[in-house]
């Protein structure tokens, strides 16, 4: 079985980067034969845990790894971590920063978007010490590389 | 219709002229990018306000027809570069994002009225 992964680091307030992880997965995915509908939630999901790190986090990292019909999209961040995830997954509830609602983002769905595009979204957080989000999306890959 | 024909019709300046054969799906107006990433859909026109090279990946990610940057604002270079390496469309307008949706949708609901 090919195992396919890769690791993509992220800079809090460095938004020059944000989409790279997203844009690697979507080629890989499509090359695989995923389905463009799956190609996208998985694109959505991994943007959208960039974006999270840049705008609430010092640094972080996105490792994602396709291992025969999943994707597993690790995001870890260096803080300050979630004091209430059932607030943060809630729509339309955000901490960000004015600069970033500036921007566009910072509307609140972040979080539910990926729960909305993923098949397994868990989330461990420790206040002071950081956050990770697992993300799973099941492919349903046509024949095999 | 294509995104050409709104160009024309509309005196967009284009940016980034890939793909303006490409058929538009309804368009989508909005300036929060989750909002687009969760209710945009595939083939939609995006107006906007936003400039910055953010939208020019969400685009990509939803595979939207193109965007359409309102109020005669200047769009960042860095996101003229990356529309053009995901080959999105990138057009501006001195108008608003109301007066462009509201010119988009008379355009579409006259096609349709053509089609019938």
């Amino acid at each position: 079985m090919k195992v396919l992964e890769n690791s993509f680091p992220l800079k809090g307030g460095d938004f020059s980067e944000a989409g790279a992880a997203s844009k690697e997965m979507r080629l890989v995915l499509a090359e695989l034969g995923v389905s463009p509908e799956v190609v996208r939630r998985a694109a959505i999901s991994a943007f959208e845990a960039e974006i999270n790190v840049i705008i609430h986090a010092v640094a972080g990292t996105l490792h994602y790894l396709i291992q025969g019909d999943e994707l597993k999209i690790t995001v870890t961040d260096m803080g300050p971590g979630i004091p209430d995830i059932d607030l943060a997954m809630k729509e339309g509830y955000t901490t960000a920063p004015e600069w970033a609602r500036e921007m566009g983002w910072g509307s609140g769905i972040g979080l539910p978007n990926i729960r909305n595009n993923s098949d397994v979204l868990k989330i461990d957080s420790v206040l002071g010490e950081g956050t990770t989000l697992e993300i799973i999306l099941r492919l349903a890959v046509n024949g095999h590389k | 219709m294509k995104i050409a024909d709104i160009i024309s019709a509309l005196g967009l300046e284009i940016m980034v002229d890939k793909n303006l054969d490409r058929e538009i799906k309804g368009c989508y107006v909005s300036d929060m990018l989750s909002d687009v990433l969760a209710n945009g859909h595939e083939g939609n026109l995006w107006i906007t306000r936003q400039t910055h090279p953010n939208i020019v990946a969400v685009a990509a990610i939803k595979g939207l027809a193109g965007i359409v940057i309102t109020g005669g604002k200047q769009v960042e270079p860095d996101t003229i570069i990356k529309a053009e390496a995901e080959e999105v469309p990138l057009m501006l307008t001195p108008l608003s994002s109301f007066e462009t949706a509201g010119i988009c949708y008379s355009l579409g609901k006259k096609a349709q009225g053509d089609l019938e």
